[in-house]
């Protein structure tokens, strides 16, 4: 049952006092309306980002309230963006806390026609394997083919491994793939910055 | 720009209000023809020709601007005396060698000289070759022969008045489409806008980058900003638009094959091989800033292989692995398909949908032993042993496909602390805000324990292979359960420290070559400056003046405009006051302004080189193209690039017309996949292509869609794929708005609903009317939103000096209706290759030394 209004708060009372004649100003606000605030303002704390989709670079504020993402505004202070966002970069909401992101691991064996879940550390021990199963057999020390180009030059490489980056990586992402393939010697070290 | 960089067009917008002149030039009319001054159409894969008619009209009627010309370019200087141009050689410069379809590059240097050095590019031409060099190039830099009056026969100004001597407006009417009066109103309004108190900028994106003449489009439009005076200074430059959010980034610390962060180039397979001095004389320049190269090679190999790094062992130089040749993408991808490449990890990325010919990638999957997939869902490349035309058409089994897939689910970017580099080359960090649900983990995470892993599955090794990874420097702090590598302590390693006390140095100008600094990445040494994170930075734009350099950090040394010694005259003054940027101090005897000034910063207008002087010492005050062996803007490039020292019209590798300035219809040097999984079409005038495509992106989706087909809010806003084709094609070919239609190539076919517009206009080249049929390539087999992919269609073919493919020109056919099988040239090629293409003889028009092309060759399977 709805709550009985204190007399004093009927509209009419409340026009008269305020001298809203016509019930078009601050009076026809109600209670809810008066005590609304948005949902940033609830926020544990703001996290100061940026957009991940162009190269644009616009200013993106992460609000975050009991470890969970809330919303995700544009950044007023921004020189490049003055806390605009285009579609995609409003987006981003969607983006990082949407259904669609998996959060398992997921593994297809030879000739499996379905997914199967494994856990992290195993996944990561089995590609390690991979990696240093198929770096060992694959090694190219000199080139060695009789007649090429550089015969008997040092490479000391493998081609049997190669690696392909999207552009959304961080800097720092992108330096330690550099650093450990080439350490592998991998050469095949690509990026969508080609494309 | 508009439906792409929209944020960024807020500026482009900004500069309307204030009474800058908006041309648009595309061959579709966008949202940013829509509130542009001037919208031009044109033929996709003409803007060469455009763009050389444009320095054509500038040179005739004398709109040049002279005093920055002739002291910031190498207009005077004098080429070698065996340089031939295209104009002489019908298509070709000289040094073309018809059997390996490459130029040597000797007679495209400066006369007197000892080699040139590019800021960029391919440095590795010499070393490439195996000569061994004993020497520093361009020694002799100092020596070069120049007229200042500009009348020498030979001096770069005459020979660039030359090459564009026929690129006149009826030309470029004749090959752009363009109607001669629009032509005519862009080349005024360009021409007009310049000086010491204007300039003009040019943006541009993938629509330049895409063909395989891409590098030389961008070129063209230098050479027209170092003749209006575009560069160095604030409202000029040639701004190139970016995709991806720090695609910059991952071209500055490359993950491509051929660099080493910091536009180091990787080391190349020569005999005989000297390590690092071999490596050094290959690629440092004997003036400009590439004198100081081997600081930050040996700074990287300390910040790489640490104690482990040391004079006596060449600083491990030796571990690094070298080229041979080509591994960019495709070659890759090709060599997989044939069963050469083993284990494969894509991060981030969707190259069956977002790359050229999809089957054919799809065909190196299916070879392969291991594939690794780290992204927010199961995207196509992940999915490709299940999902695909040819599995759904029965021509390949998922239970055959051996390959073994590792599917991991990435973090999202408000999960993980970061930088991203942006399209101005400025660095902004972004915070975690949150833990990783699931497995979910940063690629930070994931190469680094999967480093970790491997460096103890070498730790017992004695083999010298296994020195590289045994030394690698691994030890990052890390936090939490998951063990989360710290990115704020990667980011100090490539930011840079003294090896003594491990503190952060202040920059690139104290890194040194003895062992005593380390350094990630050279261009990015001051990043970490003083122990503070620089791209965490946000002082509010409302607090700092209009550069606003405590936003962010931008690459180099917080520079925000490059090279802008050039914003300030010859005597170092500001060209005008509205111009002002950067200026000469005469009281201080110091560079100054807005920006930190590019520039030695101490070194006065009026310094001149004593004629011995080689390093940096070499540079003269009125050079301010530092990076350049010579300090000067290049108009003529006479060295780092595999096509030529000018930019030359060449067609598309598939066109509708012949090429109408030279017998040679292509760029001789590009890159052909030759296969039977990546039939061409004639080079032109193919009967069963008949029409131009070309493929773009829109405001709502995000490339191949990894970032956008599975939101529901964008997918709701583009919910189809489409193609965009005029009243006038659609007419001729029966299509109607709404409904469907087919569009094939050798490649493939495709269907997807038909969107019949005034956007897109037939174009009138000597009478002939040309069609374009508009494709956004954002959707694929699964998602939110499904459809077929555009990319399908395009072929491997790329530009020779970046392997970036030609997916902005080419050419195919369409119908009305529903008409595809899903067939694929990969799969099911004998079907769709039929009749055969007329391959070679002729691929290339009848000319002088026309190219002839190798059969295909059909692939291992």
């Amino acid at each position: 049952m709805a709550k009985v209004p204190i007399l004093s708060e009927w509209p009419v009372l409340r026009q008269l006092r305020a001298g809203d004649a016509s019930g078009l100003g601050a009076t026809a606000a109600s209670e809810r309306t008066r005590t609304l605030a948005p949902r940033t303002a609830s926020a544990d704390r703001v996290a100061r980002s940026v957009c991940p989709y162009c190269a644009v670079g616009c200013g993106q504020l992460v609000y975050v309230k009991d470890g969970k993402i809330i919303d995700l505004e544009g950044d007023p202070d921004s020189p490049v963006s003055q806390g605009c966002l285009c579609p995609k970069g409003a987006a981003t909401f969607q983006l990082v806390t949407g259904a669609h992101r998996m959060e398992h691991v997921l593994y297809r064996r030879p000739g499996g026609t379905a997914w199967e879940r494994i856990p992290l550390d195993r996944a990561l021990d089995m590609v390690a394997e991979r990696v240093k199963r198929t770096r060992d057999e694959t090694w190219q020390e000199r080139i060695e083919e009789p007649g090429a180009e550089h015969e008997g030059a040092l490479v000391r490489r493998t081609l049997g491994i190669a690696h392909l980056g999207g552009a959304t990586l961080d800097n720092e992402e992108n330096y330690l793939i550099k650093k450990l393939f080439s350490a592998l010697g991998v050469v095949q070290v690509e990026n969508q910055a080609r494309i | 720009m508009a439906e792409c960089h929209p944020v960024a067009f807020r500026w482009v917008m900004e500069a309307k209000n204030r009474g800058a002149t908006i041309i648009h030039v595309d061959p579709r009319f966008t949202r940013t023809s829509a509130v542009a001054d001037l919208h031009v159409p044109i033929r996709p894969g003409s803007d060469i020709a455009f763009l050389g008619g444009i320095i054509h009209h500038v040179l005739e009627h004398d709109l040049w601007f002279k005093e920055y010309v002739e002291h910031y370019t190498n207009a005077a200087t004098i080429v070698d005396e065996g340089f031939r141009d295209t104009e002489d050689l019908e298509g070709f410069f000289s040094g073309f060698d018809p059997k390996t379809n490459k130029y040597s590059w000797e007679t495209w240097t400066y006369e007197g000289v000892d080699g040139v050095v590019p800021a960029a590019g391919h440095k590795e031409v010499y070393g490439e070759k195996g000569a061994g060099r004993h020497d520093l190039r361009g020694t002799k830099m100092l020596q070069r022969k120049t007229d200042p009056t500009l009348q020498h026969p030979r001096c770069v100004f005459q020979l660039l008045r030359k090459h564009y001597a026929r690129y006149t407006p009826e030309l470029v009417e004749a090959t752009c489409g363009i109607p001669r009066a629009t032509f005519l109103r862009v080349a005024e309004t360009l021409g007009r806008n310049s000086g010491r108190d204007r300039t003009g900028a040019f943006c541009y994106a993938v629509g330049w980058t895409q063909h395989t003449v891409g590098v030389q489009y961008i070129r063209t439009a230098a050479i027209l900003q170092l003749l209006l005076g575009n560069i160095g200074r604030p409202g000029g430059g040639i701004m190139a638009l970016r995709g991806h959010t720090s695609i910059q980034g991952s071209t500055d610390i490359p993950t491509l094959f051929d660099l080493l962060p910091g536009y180091l180039p990787m080391p190349h397979a020569v005999l005989p091989d000297r390590g690092l001095d071999q490596y050094v004389n290959n690629n440092a320049a004997g003036v400009g800033w590439w004198s100081e190269l081997r600081k930050y090679v040996v700074s990287l190999c300390k910040a790489w292989f640490g104690a482990a790094a040391t004079a006596e062992d060449d600083w491990l130089f030796d571990a690094l692995p070298r080229l041979s040749g080509n591994h960019s993408h495709m070659t890759t991808v090709a060599e997989m398909a044939d069963g050469k490449v083993k284990g494969y990890f894509v991060m981030g990325e969707n190259p069956t949908a977002g790359s050229m010919n999809g089957a054919l990638h799809r065909e190196g999957l299916r070879k392969l032993d291991w594939l690794v997939v780290r992204d927010f869902a199961l995207i196509e490349t992940a999915e490709f042993w299940r999902i695909a035309p040819e599995i759904e058409r029965g021509e390949v089994r998922t239970e055959d496909i051996r390959t073994e897939v590792f599917f991991f689910p990435a973090a999202a970017h408000t999960e993980k602390d970061g930088s991203f580099t942006n399209t101005q080359r400025m660095l902004q960090w972004h915070e975690r805000a949150i833990e990783p649900p699931g497995d979910c983990r940063s690629d930070l995470h994931f190469v680094f324990h999967l480093g970790r892993r491997l460096k103890a599955l070498y730790a017992g090794s004695h083999a010298e292979r296994d020195r590289a990874i045994q030394a690698l420097t691994w030890d990052y702090p890390t936090r939490g359960a998951i063990e989360d590598p710290s990115a704020e302590a990667v980011l100090r390693e490539i930011n840079g420290y003294t090896v003594a006390d491990g503190e952060p140095v202040p920059g690139f100008a104290e890194l040194e070559a003895d062992g005593s600094t380390a350094c990630g990445c050279w261009i990015y040494s001051g990043c970490y400056k003083d122990g503070v994170n620089q791209p965490a930075r946000r002082k509010p734009q409302s607090e700092q003046h209009w550069v606003a350099p405590e936003w962010g950090w931008a690459w180099p040394a917080n520079r925000r405009i490059l090279y802008n010694r050039a914003s300030a005259d010859p005597e170092g003054r500001p060209w005008s006051e509205r111009k002002r940027y950067v200026w000469w101090d005469e009281e201080k005897k110091l560079w100054t302004g807005y920006d930190v000034p590019d520039f030695v910063k101490d070194r006065p207008p009026s310094y001149r080189p004593p004629p011995e002087a080689t390093g940096i010492a070499a540079l003269s005050g009125i050079d301010p193209f530092i990076m350049q062996a010579d300090g000067k803007g290049w108009i003529f490039a006479p060295s780092g690039l595999i096509d030529g020292p000018f930019p030359t019209h060449y067609e598309p590798e598939e066109s509708v017309v012949e090429n109408p300035l030279y017998p040679q219809q292509c760029n001789p040097t590009r890159l052909e996949w030759n296969r039977r999984d990546n039939p061409y079409h004639s080079a032109h005038h193919d009967p069963r292509f008949p029409y131009v495509l070309t493929t773009y992106r829109l405001t709502e989706h995000h490339t191949a869609g990894g970032m956008s087909r599975w939101l529901g809010w964008l997918s709701e806003l583009q919910p189809e794929m489409f193609c965009e084709v005029s009243r006038a094609l659609a007419a001729e070919k029966g299509l109607r708005n709404g409904g469907w239609a087919t569009i094939t190539t050798a490649r493939g076919e495709i269907e997807c609903r038909v969107l019949v517009t005034d956007r897109l206009r037939p174009l009138r080249l000597k009478g002939r009317v040309v069609h374009t049929i508009g494709l956004p390539y954002h959707w694929s087999y699964v998602g939110r939103v499904r459809g077929d992919p555009a990319n399908e269609l395009i072929p491997f073919v790329a530009d020779p000096n970046v392997s970036i493919q030609e997916s902005k020109a080419l050419t195919g056919d369409i119908r009305a209706g529903r008409h595809s099988r899903g067939r694929r040239a990969a799969t099911d090629g004998v079907e769709l290759r039929s009749p055969e293409p007329r391959v070679a003889p002729p691929r290339d028009l009848p000319g002088r030394r026309t190219v002839l092309r190798a059969p295909p060759v059909e692939p291992k399977r």
